[in-house]
């Protein structure tokens, strides 16, 4: 058994110019995106609870690019940046944020009930903690079937807390299942602290009773996910079982829109804002290194505007679900033989 | 181009709020993420972060102003080389309109909304096939509700590969009341999965496993311990195919032993067939006899949809005869009528079909001709064969061994009050187990159980004999 520590700080290894050029704008698209999504919500476009993931973006961003053709995706209710890092559509996520019949889910699942067969994303789960036992179960599902694919469930740090999440890991250790569980430790479950509701607040650790490897990442740094994300799932794809990945991360925003934000203050957000920003942090690199210019990132900011304001126009634009929509796809019609 | 910051919502009910504060003034540049308002509602300040980036040309409504309405244009914003002192708003500050941008408030939309009212109200029913016929001179093999539930898992997973079971005590154990017996031996331990005792996680596990295209059978010991599960069961299994559009499937079945046992007292002896039948996305079944049992849980196991499937352990034992068919598949849905009668009917499912076909007969010494059905589904309920008895007999007994608020039979009488009122000779009559958590004493558990006897009695109210 490896140690189940942190793991030592080290540059995290080099990625090629393209491969960061890549990261930046996956993580642009999906803070713009957010924005966005946060101002459609203000104007009354968007309903019912919105989920933002604004700094965040390193986290699902450099794990994606672990992944390969097959391996599956689930998480919890902030879910719009995973659908985007999966090369979801961002005119069919924004449309089904407005409840539209453009939308991933014809309008009716919502901002956090979202999926792509295609894409292999499993949603986008309301129910805090749900997904990791099922997406423990697409693991199962690869290993029944004999695939070399891993599936990778994400939930938060308040989802650690769960029940439901330590039966997973149980079964997933026991049967040496191929999944890597994210936690994204963006250091809050609603407006309390991981320190005021967790006995045990290095989250790494919570695999220990479970014989499962954990590790502690710098969730605001997509190379430091990369390296991690990529040990971890050569791990779970080698057939050894499941892994732990802890995500230090923070979300800049409330925890849905109508958060009043007095459980913390202003500073700390500005202080991680201005320091630990994934996407400034990326840029910083890529400067650097010489791998554009600030000219030639401005012209992907534009791109990426485009992009989103071409899905916002979508969503406005596309009708609301059809009234026969109300009746279909609560059952599948059964096949007569 | 410019840019108009709008008076944000901080919820959907929210209508209108106090600009308290400004914290950028006119001329400062704006990145986006910048605080650059605060705003007060009844219910909590916040504060208002720029979207867009660029300078800040024009506040409109100056801090303290209340009651500004929601999309109200409270600045604007000149984008990078635009000239500041020249833009305008595009939209006007003072008669900005809050309901222009509602987004289904409309009222032209909301003349669609009653439009679609006028439509359909109720759900399209789906067509029920009959029970297939059984060829004449087929044999009958008297077989146990155990031993046939068992023979429909293993034809199922000879059939098809991705049919599983797991669950606890279901392989090296031969099941806690042996209904995978066997399984294990014929199909080994990748298809037949002892779980560890986490009802809650290996419920979600098999829904993992369901979206992901297995077909999993998922044994509760009991249905008891199921409602760690329900979560599970309905949120994610229930509604994930309505939620994502008709993109997923969960082709999967809930299936173990529902209902009273013996003497087992109340946290092992509960009917769950209402709670479950409560819910759309979810089918429902509870049969009775053997040939049923092994019918609709093979078509359980090829349906695409979630079935939470009820047996009951004190019918495990008893034998029925079944049809010696190569493929005995019943159709989910379709009541069966057990015993022809004319003069009242009598509905019930599960144990409690043996129960009325019982009474039957002591009505029958009684000069009274009921008509036995057997709902063997709960959801969907087949209601056009309840309503057709009805319409014959003119008098309806519900039967179930749950409890009576909201329950089964509360739903039966409603609908047969509604669509067979003008054939009602009387109202209609429920039989349930009494409204209390079931005790353990023996006394006092058979009072509390509905049996018989007791259908004997709502029988003959009905029929104003008593």
């Amino acid at each position: 058994m490896a140690t189940k520590s942190k793991s030592t700080k080290k540059a995290p290894s080099k990625a090629s110019k393209a491969e960061m050029l890549k990261y930046y704008r996956d993580m642009l698209l999906i803070r713009r995106f957010e924005e966005k999504a946060g101002q459609l919500y203000g104007m009354g476009k968007i309903a019912g609870f919105c989920h933002l993931y604004i700094g965040q973006e390193a986290v699902v961003t450099g794990m994606q690019s672990c992944l390969k053709e097959g391996d599956q995706i689930i998480t919890g209710y902030r879910d719009h940046g995973h659908m985007l890092a999966c090369e979801m559509d961002p005119k069919g996520v924004m449309a089904e944020l407005t409840g539209r019949s453009g939308g991933y889910s014809k309008g009716k699942g919502g901002s956090m009930h979202m999926f792509s067969k295609e894409k292999n994303f499993y949603g986008g789960h309301g129910i805090v903690g749900a997904q990791v036992p099922i997406g423990t179960g697409l693991g199962f599902a690869n290993k029944y079937r004999g695939t070399d694919n891993v599936a990778v469930a994400y939930f938060g740090d308040g989802a650690a807390n769960q029940g439901q999440v330590y039966e997973a890991f149980n079964m997933a250790s026991l049967w040496d299942l191929p999944v890597v569980y994210v936690i994204e430790n963006n250091m809050y479950a609603m407006g309390t602290s991981v320190a005021r509701h967790a006995s045990e607040t290095e989250l790494f650790k919570r695999g220990i009773s479970f014989e499962i490897e954990g590790e502690e990442v710098d969730g605001m740094d997509v190379l430091s996910v990369r390296e991690a994300g990529e040990k971890a799932v050569k791990y779970a794809r080698s057939g050894k079982g499941p892994y732990i990945l802890e995500m230090k991360t923070y979300r800049y925003r409330g925890h849905s829109m109508s958060d009043p934000a007095k459980y913390r203050k202003r500073e700390e957000v500005d202080d991680i804002r201005s320091h630990h920003d994934p996407i400034e942090g990326l840029k910083g690199q890529i400067l650097e290194h010489g791998h554009a210019t600030e000219d030639e990132l401005k012209d992907i900011d534009k791109e990426i505007k485009a992009i989103v304001k071409e899905a916002a126009d979508f969503s406005l634009e596309s009708p609301e679900p059809d009234p026969s929509e109300l009746w279909t796809d609560v059952l599948k019609d059964v096949e007569v033989a | 181009m410019s840019v108009d910051i709008l008076m944000p919502a901080l919820s959907p009910t929210m209508e209108e709020g106090t600009l308290s504060k400004w914290l950028k003034k006119e001329g400062d540049t704006i990145s986006s993420g910048d605080v650059i308002a605060e705003i007060e509602t009844d219910k909590a300040t916040m504060e208002v972060e720029a979207v867009d980036e660029g300078t800040l040309a024009k506040i409109l409504v100056p801090e303290g102003t209340e009651g500004v309405k929601v999309n109200a244009v409270i600045a604007v914003l000149a984008e990078e080389g635009e000239d500041a002192d020249s833009v305008e708003a595009k939209g006007d500050a003072a008669s900005a309109d809050a309901k222009e941008n509602a987004p289904s408030s409309d009222k032209e939309e909301s003349s669609d909304d009653s439009e679609s009212k006028t439509e359909e109200a109720e759900a399209p029913k789906a067509k029920v096939l009959n029970d297939p016929s059984i060829p004449e001179g087929t044999s009958f093999t008297d077989t146990t509700v155990r031993d046939a539930l068992r023979d429909a898992m293993a034809e199922e997973m000879r059939r098809d590969e991705s049919v599983f079971v797991m669950g606890e005590e279901v392989a090296e154990y031969q099941g806690a009341y042996k209904v995978t017996r066997e399984l294990l031996q014929e199909f080994g331990s990748r298809r037949v999965v002892d779980t560890p005792i986490t009802e809650h996680g290996f419920a979600g596990l098999g829904v993992g496993a369901a979206f992901a295209g297995l077909k999993p059978i998922v044994e509760f010991m009991t249905f008891n311990f199921a409602m760690q599960a329900i979560d599970q069961i309905i949120n994610s299994a229930g509604k994930t195919l309505y939620m994502s559009g008709g993109q997923m499937g969960c082709p999967i079945v809930f299936r173990g032993p529902n209902g009273a046992a013996s003497r087992v007292g109340a946290q092992h002896s509960q009917d769950y067939s209402a709670w479950y039948g409560h819910v759309p996305g979810l089918k429902v079944v509870a049969p009775y006899d053997a040939a049923d049992a092994k019918g609709l849980l093979k078509a359980a196991i090829r349906d695409p949809n979630p079935v939470v499937f009820l047996e009951h352990e004190l019918l495990y034992g008893n034998s029925f005869p079944v049809p010696d068919l190569e493929d005995h598949v019943l159709p989910i849905g379709k009541a069966a009528i057990k015993r022809e009668g004319t003069d009242v009917t009598l509905v019930a499912h599960s144990r409690m079909v043996g129960f009325a076909l019982e009474a039957a007969n002591i009505l029958a010494e009684q000069g009274i001709d009921a008509e036995v059905i057997d709902l063997r589904t709960i959801r969907p309920l087949d209601t056009d064969t309840v309503v057709e008895s009805v319409k014959k007999t003119n008098r309806i007994v519900c039967c179930e061994e749950g409890w009576r608020f909201f329950g089964v039979g509360a739903e039966i009488a409603a609908t047969v009050t509604a669509e067979a009122f003008d054939y009602l000779d009387a109202p209609p009559a429920r039989v349930h187990q009494k409204d209390v958590p079931l005790p353990y004493a023996a006394n006092l558990e058979a009072m509390s159980l509905p049996d018989a006897d007791d259908i004997v009695a709502a029988a003959r109210k009905v029929c104003y004999v008593d």
